[in-house]
């Protein structure tokens, strides 16, 4: 991580109340509105792009202007011997030198402020989309798929400003157009309806072309993504498939999507091989009715060989810039996918209020209380509750587990606790003080939670461990990110790491064991020291030895923080002051470990199904000893 | 089961071939890509040629008709634009049959190419797959492939035509005056030749991009995956920073690439209009000469534009074409990485079902590269018996399951099976009598009976998608008998259930259960079971240790055991230590011993009880 002054970017972030993003409306109402967005987001960017680009659309058609009148004056009485002298020539070569320059310029400054553009467009939707993500509740989170929330960030954001890529070419074609159509009007009507009557006649074949493109090229994208969830899919799964032998039946999985792909491409192909050359030939045959109505004309004394020549080349240079239409057109459908799925980002709502109280800055261990706390969600089959009528005290340096079975509510339960989602009914009290009330820097500071699933960054140890910028003068100093790491047990880990502190950790911690990782995780809440440790069943891949080392050193002898512990090992549980179980959503009974043995049977049955299985095993233990098969070293 | 990530045989990186010998090796494996070429190739010359029927038919209208001696011929003119107007729509239909042929046979050759490279990776052993990013693997078989696809349908084409026209343009305007052709020739010149080092920084600049892209979707991606933890922490505004600070690198390495194709490109059409001036000033002096027609003049301003479009055309699609050759040497990379674990296959010794019994001799291995991790290993693997294999976090006890299955070959020694050494038995066969159940159940996206199938043979090898109920009733025993029924009655669509990705809406205990229905179901002979670490609620853990009781029951089973009551459960324990097979023997006669693990024993019964 180097420190490198950042620019303040604007404002981009939408909030709660501000305007919402969704385009409304029909197809044509909608792609306009995208378009007039994208250009209000960059005026100046745009005004530059647009006007260069206007600039390079009326240069094209000087040029065969300039060369129609080099024909008139120059070409043909220089050819015929009716010139005086060769000043004429050369200042004709300086007028069409002199476009030229100004044609290659305006390409350049459409291309750059087009380009220019587009990476503006793109940096903003990422920034706004990236401050959602920051901004959003984890219920929000957890109801969208990781995958779907990167493709937001990225290939729906490029969707959404594909069109913007031949926009500025395509205005400057009106441009073109218009100009072209004031110069062939003032030359002759005939020659003029003749040479612009290929135009709209292109601009409709393009959309009969874009109309059969679209759904063939969203076809193919479609299966270009299967293609890659396949191969994703069955390369996660190598091992697996090694072990049951089921290369062949990967195989022809694969083939199949991607023979598949294969039909959907040359489809692709087929629409392409019949429209390109009808395209191509629209300003050729363009060209042939210029000569064939021009001739007319001229033997009228209408027109004059130049005018002709100016008309007929001016189709051939239209050719290619009335594609940029085509471009546009195709674009827009796939732009208003992409920017309809970056406004459900950008329009969704149900941030957390902002506290403002401040907790006490003590040492003492935070007293937590959840006064007839209950959740409640929308789900699939209508509202869900989670947690109902908790009512729960953790008094100051007590150590209290949490336990239930697989989908009781104990993650929803201690996530409240750091607030990653407020309650819908009830409160819960730090120290008194309703949550929502706290500031959330006294929030995070005090309260330090170890999530269930180990997240590291791709950085160093240190800055894992404080989550600050090196020149950040508030980080931790290195001797307490070490004291922490002893506390977790992962302090030799880290010093036989090459670099220690600075050691890298690679993409989301790799190169560490998951016991490691979760290690790291412990030290980087404890280097905070919170006055609430809240651990989501965080040491479930630590050998249970190290585990009860690392809850023992936090204890300090009723000194310590408050924690509350999400525990499957029955060793760890017996360890904590008190244990609460937990079980659809409700407090079924909370005490000690012994006193909950004996009242309460669904603990006894969760508490004892470890020792039921070792006895089990022991007595089988006895009845195979005799049988046991004599193996061994040969 | 890679608690280490050992060095493995490295793909062939970007292979070294040239151009010439990637396209050698790239017919070779995709022999389509060759199908009807010669008639392609004819075809695209009548393309290329109809692209001069209208400078032609301006040049002769102008000279024959319009200007002909006694004023404009309007007959001649209808004739002569009627006779291009006919050359035009043919050179359009062969147009159109060049682009079809030419994406049937590309597509048919890269669907090879892609099917190929995918079953490759599969082939490969572990260690290679395991150093590789999979991500990377994965984009071997799908953008590379892609880059080529996209290649042809929008670069190639477009290449062989320009390149066409370009001869057949510069051969019309030698016809037309030679001392013209020279001046658009030289014209050009210092342009092509500074196309070369341009185009070379174009593709830096893209890299660049790419790189930055991918910094930035890291970035992103820690706001998505790390959420939680952001949150909790309340780091999301050092979050925030940090991806903007990448997306801001994305963008000016996006806008220095643009400026820099902005400026080749419009370099191009800056020439392009130069030689229009020099060829204006240069053929009127030839036509005062006398050397030169009106007509010719005005006809060569049209050949130009014929030969500056595709040029400019040309050089934007070479730069294409780099990228294109670049993913197919990528992909040919792949494919002639050599396979490290080969298959007998058909010239092997097929070994007949019943108990398995394996033995190992003499048997050593190192990582490439790398050091010995195990030693001189002898062991026999009784048949039917259950052993379990302990030892500290790179004993060596991980590699030993890794052998026992074939995942690697050993370096020195051998491994038998039923007495024949494993790499003379065809993996076919191997696969079928011996089965390695990882320590993460891995499911795919579907329905719990299809991954409770997968793998299983079913009566005709394999289950067709026909015989459903066949299927679903032998994945229905195969939870019966492991004591899961109840598991599955407590899920509302049973068998139905849809597991979501990689298994994600079942928990990890969860996803065990399914792995080992799935390996009952595929009926091995011998199991080799690498143990989970991981804790699970005590619940599933209940019916896992029940469904691993029923699964291994009557079969020999090799267990990486990272638990002592696994150890204690099993007929045979083998301890490892260092590489080395330390002790060997029941779990009690091991404990009276004394050795190591009767210390490691006593450690674990002094934590959990």
């Amino acid at each position: 991580m180097r420190a490198r002054p950042v620019r303040p970017e604007p404002p981009v972030g939408p909030s709660d109340d501000g305007p919402r993003a969704a385009l409304t409306g029909g197809v044509a109402r909608r792609s306009f509105q995208l378009v007039v967005r994208g250009l209000a987001a960059q005026p100046r960017t745009y005004t530059l792009a647009i006007v260069t680009s206007g600039i390079f659309g009326a240069l094209t058609v000087a040029v065969s202007q300039v060369l129609g009148a080099v024909t008139d004056r120059v070409v043909v009485p220089g050819v015929a011997g009716d010139l005086d002298g060769t000043g004429a020539v050369w200042l004709a070569g300086l007028a069409l030198l002199g476009v030229a320059v100004a044609l290659g310029i305006s390409v350049a400054g459409r291309r750059i402020f087009a380009g220019i553009g587009v990476s503006d467009l793109q940096a903003g939707h990422r920034r706004a989309v990236t401050r959602q993500y920051l901004r959003l509740p984890m219920s929000w989170h957890r109801a969208h798929p990781t995958g779907q929330l990167l493709s937001n960030a990225n290939a729906d954001v490029e969707a959404a400003t594909g069109v913007f890529n031949p926009l500025p070419f395509a205005l400057g074609v009106v441009v073109m157009i218009v100009v072209a159509a004031v110069a062939l009007f003032s030359v002759d009507v005939w020659l003029a309806v003749t040479a612009l009557v290929v135009l709209p006649i292109a601009v409709l074949a393009n959309l009969v072309f874009q109309r059969y493109m679209s759904p063939a090229i969203t076809r193919a994208q479609q299966l270009r993504a299967e293609v890659s969830d396949v191969a994703h899919e069955s390369f996660e799964a190598a091992l697996l498939v090694k072990s049951l032998g089921t290369e062949a039946r990967e195989e022809a999985r694969f083939a199949e999507r991607a023979d598949a792909l294969r039909a959907a491409n040359v489809r692709v192909g087929k629409v392409r091989a019949v429209f390109d050359p009808v395209i191509d030939l629209l300003p050729s045959l363009g060209t042939l009715m210029v000569l064939l109505v021009g001739a007319s004309r001229a033997a009228s004394g209408a027109v004059d060989t130049g005018e002709i020549v100016s008309a007929a080349y001016l189709l051939t240079l239209m050719a290619v810039p009335v594609r940029a239409f085509g471009w546009v057109l195709g674009e827009l459908p796939r732009g208003l996918v992409g920017y309809d799925r970056i406004s459900r980002v950008l329009d969704a709502r149900g941030a957390l209020s902002v506290g403002a109280r401040a907790l006490d800055p003590t040492d003492r261990g935070l007293h937590v209380r959840l006064e007839d706390v209950g959740l409640t969600v929308p789900g699939q089959d209508g509202p869900q509750t989670l947690l109902d009528e908790i009512d729960l005290e953790l008094r100051p340096g007590r150590t209290v587990a949490l336990v239930g079975v697989t989908g009781a509510g104990k993650t929803t339960l201690v996530g409240l606790l750091s607030r990653l989602q407020d309650p819908t009914r009830g409160t819960v009290l730090l120290d008194g003080l309703d949550l929502r009330e706290v500031r959330d820097q006294d929030l995070t500071s005090q309260v330090a939670l170890v999530a269930q699933q180990t997240f590291l960054f791709e950085d160093t140890v240190r800055a894992n461990v404080t989550l600050a910028d090196e020149d950040d003068p508030t980080a931790p100093t290195d001797e307490a990110v070490w004291e922490a790491l002893r506390l977790a047990r992962v302090d030799q880990v880290v010093q036989a790491l090459p670099g220690g502190l600075d050691a890298p950790l690679g993409e989301r911690g790799a190169n560490l064991s998951g016991g490691q990782r979760q290690r790291i995780a412990i030290a980087r809440a404890l280097v905070r020291q919170p006055r609430l440790l809240v651990l989501d069943d965080a040491t479930s891949a630590v050998d249970p030895g190290i585990e009860q080392e690392i809850l023992a050193g936090l204890r300090h002898g009723g000194q310590g923080p408050t924690v509350l512990m999400v525990a499957y090992r029955m060793s760890s549980v017996i360890l904590a002051d008190e244990v609460v179980h937990l079980h659809a959503g409700r407090v079924v009974d909370r005490g000690a470990h012994e006193d909950l043995l004996a009242r309460d049977p669904g603990y006894r049955a969760l508490a004892t199904a470890y020792q039921d299985e070792t006895a089990r095993r022991e007595a089988e233990i006895a009845t195979h000893a005799s049988s046991a098969t004599q193996g061994g070293k040969r | 089961m890679s608690s280490t990530a050992p060095e493995g045989v490295r793909l062939e990186g970007t292979s070294s071939l040239g151009a010439g010998a990637t396209l050698r090796r790239g017919l070779a494996i995709s022999p389509q890509l060759r199908d009807g070429l010669v008639i392609t190739v004819l075809l695209a010359v009548v393309a290329a040629s109809g692209r001069v029927v209208v400078p032609i038919a301006v040049q002769q209208t102008i000279d024959t008709a319009i200007l002909a001696d006694g004023g404009p011929q309007t007959s001649r003119v209808v004739v002569l634009v009627s006779l291009a107007a006919v050359a035009l729509l043919i050179a359009g239909a062969a147009s159109a049959l060049v682009n079809v042929r030419l994406f049937r046979s590309s597509e048919a050759g890269l669907a090879t190419l892609r099917t190929r490279a995918f079953r490759h990776v599969h082939d490969l052993s572990v260690l290679t797959q395991s150093t590789e990013r999979r991500g990377s693997l994965v984009s071997r078989v799908t953008s590379d492939v892609d880059t080529i696809s996209l290649f042809v349908q929008w670069g190639g084409i477009m290449l062989l035509v320009s390149v066409l026209q370009i001869g057949v343009a510069t051969i019309l305007m030698l016809v037309y005056s030679w001392q013209l052709t020279l001046v658009v020739w030289l014209c050009f010149l210092p342009l092509l030749l500074i196309l070369r080092p341009a185009q070379r920084r174009v593709s830096i600049a893209y890299a660049a991009v790419r790189q930055r892209v991918g910094a930035m979707l890291g970035a992103v991606s820690e706001s998505v995956v790390g959420a939680e933890t952001i949150k909790a922490y309340g780091v999301g505004e050092r979050t925030q920073r940090r991806i903007d600070r990448a997306v801001r690198a994305t963008r000016d390495a996006m806008v220095k690439a643009q400026v820099r194709v902005a400026l080749v490109f419009s370099s191009g059409v800056l020439v392009a209009n130069l030689v229009l001036s020099a060829v204006v000033v240069v053929g009127t002096f030839l036509g005062i000469d006398g050397t030169l027609s009106v007509g010719r003049v005005l006809a060569f301003l049209f050949l130009v534009q014929l030969f500056t479009g595709p040029v400019q055309m040309a050089t934007e699609i070479l730069n294409e074409l780099q990228n294109a050759l670049a993913g197919w040497r990528r992909v040919i990379g792949v494919i002639d990485t050599e396979v490290d674990v080969h298959d007998a296959g058909e010239q092997g010794r097929t070994t007949p079902r019943g108990p398995a019994e394996v033995e190992l001799r003499g048997v050593a291995f190192s990582y490439p590269d790398g050091p010995r991790v195990l030693h001189g290993v002898d062991l026999l693997l009784p048949a039917r018996a259950k052993v379990a294999v302990v030892g500290a976090t790179g004993s060596g006890k991980t590699t030993l399951a890794k052998l026992v299955t074939r995942l690697v070959d050993p370096a020195e020694g051998t491994v038998l099976l039923d007495g024949v050494d494993l790499r003379d038995v065809p993996l076919a066969n191997l696969r079928e009598r011996v089965v390695l159940v990882p320590q993460e159940g891995f499911l795919f996206e579907g329905t719990l009976a299809e991954n409770v199938a997968y793998g299983g043979r079913g009566v005709a090898g394999t289950w067709a998608a026909e015989d459903a109920t066949e299927r679903d009733a032998a994945v229905q025993r195969a939870f019966d008998e492991l004591g899961l029924s109840d598991w599955l009655g407590d899920l509302p669509s049973g068998l139905r259930t849809h597991v979501g990705q990689r298994g994600e809406r079942l928990s990890a205990g969860e996803r065990q259960l399914v792995a080992l229905a799935r390996a009952h179901l595929a009926g091995a002979d011998y199991l080799v079971l690498d143990e989970a670490t991981s804790a699970v609620d005590p619940a599933t853990e209940v019916r896992i240790a029940r469904a691993l009781d029923q699964l291994t029951a009557g079969r020999g089973t090799l267990t990486i055991a990272h638990r002592l009551s696994t150890a204690e459960a099993a007929d045979v324990v083998v301890v490892v230590e260092a590489g080395e097979v330390v002790e060997v023997g029941p779990h009690a006669e091991l404990v009276a011993a004394g050795g190591h693990y009767a210390g490691m024993h006593a450690a674990w019964l002094a934590q959990t009880r």
